[in-house]
């Protein structure tokens, strides 16, 4: 690393060492291990969009090939914010009103699954007695209660929410459950010693002990509710990332489905890291017991 | 005994239902302690000796009789009889200062103020010498030192009698003998009644003012209790020749190996 520096004085020299023990990753071997990550994934990426440019190459295919689809969408790739009014918005606008619904629904079921889930889990009775109802109703398919929450919301808004709600509970339910139900007697020895009330023993023993199993659900349920919401959007209209693609279909803009997919992929992706992420930085403690 | 014992269990007896089938496991259980006491519990394992604890502790609720401390019936568990677990118990997701202040801050919380508490915790610490790791997690340190930890949480919620469920059975044998010194240095200072579980003779006898030894389950029950006439403060050094630990260990062995010997290593 000091290398590459001309002349450095005795000093100089000393604060690039301490720099250079400061900063271990940068080194040969932690450049040469990052390669190995990033080169295979690229050269695979690089191998598909060469044979996708191959096969569409006829002018009679029927999809576009990539070099196709980004003359052809390079106005909505170049330009995310523009807002003509109506739905004819950016990608960005339609992709953060599909998060909005998302973080909205998300945020409820996290509240009433991790309760129910510590109901579930607590109560043997409440386990007989709710256990065989999710069992059912979490194989339902998230678009089949698009038409019950329509009528009872008689709204589109709401009936996303409550789509994405539906879906993304299940597992946070089920995770959180088997969480509550592998905390230690050890922790509730200790925290009948203490007499720590109900709600206490909830926030200080049940939650931390079941975080991992928790986060677990959690990620899970993010994961559905992104595939929930953009199917939902497709069928209530109005702004949403859902809506685009079904608009573009509408108007045979197949080239801006393709690039509304990648970015609905991507943010899927980025979706599952956050909650995992931040599920590693909330139970670092938990998970190494 | 004259004046009511400040820990009576009289006739405490215990039996666990199972699938039908109810198992006697523990019958006629009869033990005062005077208040300072320390009295240590031994037996073969599977003889019921932690469930002796438990109920004492009120994890467990006796099918007979009844435990009094003072003179009140034991129901549920408490502060005032805490326990030290024989696996440390510590909630990994908190440090090892907000372990103990867990605990403080439940149990003195009427009687002293934050900082006071605050205090209270560092206090804890710095007795069994934890004051230098207070900030690390129970995965960071060794099982030596959770126990220590563990130690420290229950003394500092002012118990009227400390209850260790074999404190010291999954160390290794230096550590549980520097515990054990540090344990006698604390209990030289604070004169807490204490019933100690172990399957270890040396420290019954090194440890106890009397040893309670129990037979063999089904059913078991006390089988002798020893008095360990020794002074304190003792020196583990100094025991190993003298008359009366000679005695009181050949005694404790005697019982455990000739007349209660396991069935299963007897035969």
């Amino acid at each position: 690393m000091a290398s590459g520096t001309v002349s450095l004085g005795t000093a100089g020299r000393d604060a690039a060492a301490a720099r250079a023990r400061r900063l271990p990753r940068v080194t040969g071997r932690g450049l040469k291990a990052a390669a190995a990550r990033v080169i295979p994934p690229l050269v695979v990426l690089a191998a598909f969009l060469l044979f996708w440019e191959i096969a569409c190459a006829r002018p009679t295919a029927g999809l576009p090939p990539p070099s196709r689809v980004l003359s052809e969408a390079w106005p909505i790739i170049a330009d995310p914010f523009f807002d003509n009014g109506g739905t004819d918005k950016g990608l960005f606008w339609h992709i953060f009103a599909s998060l909005q619904r998302v973080a909205l629904g998300f945020f409820l079921a996290v509240v009433v699954g991790v309760l129910l889930g510590t109901l579930v889990g607590q109560s043997d009775w409440a386990m007989r007695g709710l256990d065989p109802i999710f069992q059912v109703l979490r194989t339902i398919p998230p678009l089949a209660w698009l038409p019950l929450s329509l009528a009872a919301f008689r709204d589109g808004q709401p009936s996303a929410i409550f789509v994405i709600f539906i879906t993304s509970i299940w597992p946070i339910i089920i995770n959180t459950a088997v969480g509550i139900r592998n905390i230690p007697q050890d922790y509730r020895n200790v925290a009948a010693v203490i007499r720590l009330n109900p709600l206490e023993f909830f926030w200080k023993i049940m939650l931390p002990s079941a975080a991992p199993y928790i986060f677990t659900g959690l990620r899970i349920g993010v994961g559905l509710s992104w595939l929930a919401i953009v199917a939902a959007e497709m069928l209530i209209g109005g702004v949403g990332i859902g809506f685009f693609i079904w608009d573009a279909w509408n108007s045979s803009h197949i080239s801006e489905i393709i690039v509304a997919l990648v970015y609905v992929g991507v943010i899927g992706f980025i979706l599952d890291r956050l909650v995992a992420a931040l599920g590693a930085l909330v139970t670092r403690g938990t998970s190494a017991a | 005994m004259t004046a009511p014992a400040h820990l009576d269990l009289s006739q405490v007896g215990i039996s666990f239902t199972r699938s039908g089938q109810t198992t006697e496991v523990l019958r006629d259980v009869n033990l005062k302690l005077a208040k300072g006491e320390f009295v240590s519990i031994i037996g073969h394992s599977g003889c019921g000796k932690s469930t002796v604890l438990n109920i004492v502790a009120g994890l467990l609720k006796a099918s007979t009789g009844a435990v009094l401390l003072d003179g009140k019936e034991v129901s549920a568990p408490g502060p005032e009889r805490a326990v030290v677990f024989q696996n440390h118990s510590l909630l990994p997701w908190l440090t090892v200062r907000e372990n103990v202040a867990l605990a403080v801050d439940k149990v003195l919380a009427k009687r002293k103020s934050r900082a006071e508490r605050a205090a209270w915790v560092a206090h804890n610490l710095a007795l069994v010498n934890m004051t230098h790791a207070a900030d690390k997690r129970p995965n960071e340190i060794s099982g030596g030192m959770k126990q220590r930890v563990g130690i420290a949480r229950a003394l500092a919620m002012e118990p009227t009698v400390l209850l260790m469920d074999e404190p010291f059975g999954a160390l290794d044998a230096l550590t549980r003998a520097h515990l054990q010194d540090q344990l006698m240095e604390i209990q030289m200072r604070l004169r807490n009644t204490v019933i100690m579980i172990t399957h270890d003779v040396d420290e019954a006898v090194l440890l106890s003012d009397r040893i309670v030894m129990m037979t063999n389950g089904p059913s078991a029950t006390i089988g002798e209790i020893l008095p360990v006439p020794l002074a304190r403060p003792r020196r583990r050094l100094d025991l190993v020749e003298d008359q009366t630990y000679v005695h009181c260990r050949a005694e404790v062995l005697e019982f455990l190996y000739a007349r209660h010997a396991k069935p299963a290593l007897a035969a």
